[in-house]
């Protein structure tokens, strides 16, 4: 079997390549100019702790806290060790109830108008770290009543973590909620 | 769509067209063995490799051994992924300590990288280790995606050669295609990935504090671990409190350029690039689509070039570009149009379940287009979660044997097979000779071509139907009604078009769906293989046939229009009794508001 040696010996040497030195160059060039990235965005609070990842969301539902996107990670909301989405269809009366619910706990916080979808529907990722602006400044009068601050400065903190669009025109304006959320602990 | 939105999809494709040409060039440069400006580099390490593999780089090959060498070459491939995956627990880089995966899961998983397909029925962060990812997954990305591109440039062949038999030396169209262009740009992609925002170390995973502590009710385990239940069968759970979180950590971006690139599709993590490691921001979405459509994209140019008429080429990616793009503006607008089942609730009307905010739905409509227009298979957002309409359109994308841009490679001679059958079908209808870039069409050719359209529709159709019938498989459906047939019909589509994306709900990781998706992925990746190169074989030996007044022009308007009717009517006979019990009743039921 002529082809044999040849199949054979140019997978193994292409599993040696693309499988060692390919990742080793990516992670030495990725470690050398973009550190911070490669290890995954972590946010270091002053006493040199890690708290969490700029682009991993995490699940806040005290009053005092902007509230993020529903999460459908395995097991509780925002699990970093379980990504992923409800799968829910759009008919399904299970999905249809939760939905409610959601609605509910909203209009019980005080919560006026049309809702923004992002605030009763989950996440792709289930770790969506970002709501739309909307979504935050809705939740500003019950975040200032909590934290006994004045609206005006809880929406200047919002303010200041508006992300525009990038370059001005791609994907949509967000807010970081674990950012925001720490700016306001820290600035009480 | 507003005019953000406008901006984004039309200055994308602005980009993706104007790359199409040098791109297309360079491809086809690089398969004739003619110098690049990679060359002085890159010729030395393709010498080395031919001198420890034993190849003869000026050998040529005919159509069998071409096969036989790529068999063996993916045979070798998917037995090392199995054998990785089963000896998971003894292997090295594997810091969480993950256990080897089961048989069937294993032979599922194997199969499904080694056919470019990377249908996942496990969850990545909870089960596959750094050498798992790297070696075994990262590995097939680049292997599989060279090996639909060669299929596709012998493809090529068959037409520009005549009165021979040879269509090249695999062995060499293989090195080439992973040397000169799959490995440099995907280390470029993956280092722009990483500072974005991907992750790319060898860490243990990281455990960090919760802001706001939380608590879920976790079900309580007997000893073997099953769930325990109470009198009344309601499983028994302890209210556990989370005061910290683990967060994965590992070689993400290197394994994501890759899996775009490769059209591969298959995830680091569960979420697949709807993952902020995988997926960090707009800009690196956009791209993410951009490499998904390079190479298919370009490959049309690569076609016409050789051909010797490029205006054949841009007819066929004209071709792709219009069901592209009618395929973006009914998801968009389904899928903005909103849920009125949750609209009725007070909510604002936009469908925004399984989606990222960060993406928008102009984002996540081109990502999930272009996914499922080629065999990539990767998710910016939970398809099954989409309204029944917007669900429809990547499934219905899949369901046309995924010719718009299609796989790295598959999707082009796919393509072809479609252009064979129209041109054939228009020959009978107005009395001309079928005949192709000067290639006269004949039997064998259009024996070959059925093979290689109608495969995948019948392996759909046949294992959906059983799936129907057995049970346990009807069990794992996660939506009631007309959505559970759409999860299954799905599945198999996917599955069987080496695509890769799910409904997700489904719980796929069973014997059955593993085993019976082990073979619909092997069969729907190779029997239209074999076919395009015995098609390629027998092409190559014809003599040219100049261009006479009873020849059908095949790159003007009307040719084009004429294709895209024959993919459609091949596609909407076949699928269209399925489709109507699935996505298109439940749209009128969520109509009807029922």
């Amino acid at each position: 079997m002529r082809e044999l040696r040849p199949a054979l010996f140019l997978f193994i040497l292409f599993t040696v390549i693309c499988g060692g030195i390919y990742p080793a160059i990516v992670t030495g060039i990725a470690y050398a100019v973009f550190p911070n990235q490669a290890k995954g965005s972590l946010i270091v609070d002053k006493n040199h702790r890690e708290v969490g990842s700029a682009l991993i969301g995490q699940p806040f539902s005290d009053s005092k806290y902007f509230w993020p996107r529903p999460s459908a990670a395995t097991d509780f909301g925002y699990n970093p060790m379980g990504s992923g989405g409800s799968n829910s269809g759009p008919t399904n009366p299970d999905y249809l109830k939760t939905v409610a619910d959601r609605v509910k706990a909203l209009r019980d916080s005080g919560v006026l108008g049309p809702i923004p979808a992002d605030l009763v529907q989950a996440s792709a990722s289930g770790l969506d770290p970002d709501i739309t602006p909307a979504a935050a400044r809705l939740q500003i009068p019950r975040v200032a009543k909590a934290r006994g601050m004045a609206v005006a400065e809880v929406s200047r903190v919002v303010n200041e973590h508006l992300k525009e669009r990038q370059f001005g025109f791609l994907g949509e304006p967000r807010v970081n909620v674990l950012e925001l959320n720490l700016a306001l602990d820290a600035a009480k | 769509m507003n005019v953000y939105e406008w901006l984004q999809t039309i200055l994308f494709f602005v980009l993706l067209l104007a790359l199409v040409k040098p791109m297309g060039t360079f491809m086809a440069k690089v398969f004739q063995g003619e110098r690049t400006f990679l060359s002085p580099v890159l010729i030395p390490c393709e010498n080395l490799v031919y001198r420890i593999c034993g190849v003869d780089k000026d050998e040529e090959m005919g159509w069998q051994r071409y096969a036989v060498g790529l068999l063996l070459f993916n045979l070798a491939s998917g037995i090392a992924l199995f054998l990785i995956l089963l000896l998971q627990g003894i292997l090295p880089l594997n810091p969480q300590k993950f256990p080897a995966f089961s048989w069937h899961l294993a032979l599922n998983t194997a199969i499904s990288f080694m056919t470019n397909t990377n249908w996942q029925a496990y969850s990545g962060e909870s089960a596959a280790s750094y050498f798992t990812q790297m070696v075994g997954f990262a590995v097939h990305n680049f292997l599989s995606a060279a090996t639909g591109i060669v299929v596709a440039i012998a493809a090529i062949r068959g037409f520009v050669r005549r009165r021979t038999a040879d269509l090249g030396n695999v062995y060499v169209d293989l090195t080439r295609c992973t040397l000169y262009i799959l490995l440099p740009l995907s280390i470029i992609f993956a280092v722009f990935l990483v500072s974005q925002g991907s992750i790319q170390n060898f860490s243990a995973y990281k455990t960090v504090p919760l802001v706001q502590e939380t608590n879920y009710d976790k079900p309580k385990l007997d000893d073997k671990g099953n769930a325990i239940k109470d009198a009344k069968g309601n499983p028994v759970t302890e209210n556990v409190k989370v005061k910290e979180v683990t967060i994965p950590m590992g070689p993400v971006a290197s394994q994501e350029a890759i899996k775009e690139l490769g059209t591969n599709g298959g995830g680091f993590f569960n979420a697949n690039s709807a993952h902020p490691y995988e997926n960090p921001s707009p800009l690196t979405n956009v791209v993410e689509v951009f490499l998904i459509l390079l190479i298919g994209g370009s490959l049309t140019y690569t076609f016409g070039y050789q051909a010797g008429n490029p205006r054949q080429g841009w007819a066929i990616l004209a071709v792709m570009l219009a069901i592209l793009w009618v395929a973006i503006a009914v998801n968009y607008g389904a899928e903005s149009g909103g849920n009125p089942l949750v609209a009725k609730l007070g909510v604002q009307s936009v469908n925004l379940e399984g989606k990222e905010t960060r993406f928008g739905l102009a984002g996540t409509s081109l990502f999930t287009t272009a996914t499922t227009g080629t065999s990539c298979g990767a998710v910016n957002a939970m398809h099954d979660s989409m309204t029944p309409l917007g669900g429809m359109v990547p499934l219905a994308l899949i369901l046309l044997s995924e010719v718009v841009f299609g796989g790295v490679g598959t999707g082009l001679y796919t393509m072809v097979a479609f252009v064979v059958i129209a041109v054939f079908v228009a020959g009978l209808m107005i009395g001309r000779t079928p005949e192709f870039l000067g290639k006269k069409i004949e039997v064998r050719e259009m024996w070959m071509s059925i093979v290689i359209v109608l495969t995948s529709g019948i392996l759909v159709l046949i294992f959906s139907a059983l799936a129907l019938l057995v049970p346990s498989a009807v069990a794992s459906m996660a939506n009631p009604g007309a959505h559970g047939l759409s999860e299954v019909l799905y599945a198999f589509a996917s599955m069987s078009n080496n695509n890769g994306s799910a409904f997700a709900g489904l719980n796929a990781n069973t014997v059955f769906y593993n085993v019976s998706g082990s073979l619909a992925m092997f069969l729907g990746r190779f029997a239209p293989i074999l076919a395009s190169l015995a098609m390629a074989g027998s092409l190559a030996q014809k003599k040219y046939v100049p261009p006479s007044l009873g020849t059908l022009p095949t790159d003007k308007v009307p040719f084009a229009l004429w294709l895209t009717l024959v993919i459609l009517i091949v596609g909407a006979l076949t699928f269209f009794p399925a489709l109507s019990l699935g996505p298109i009743v439940e749209h009128l039921i969520m109509l009807g508001g029922k």
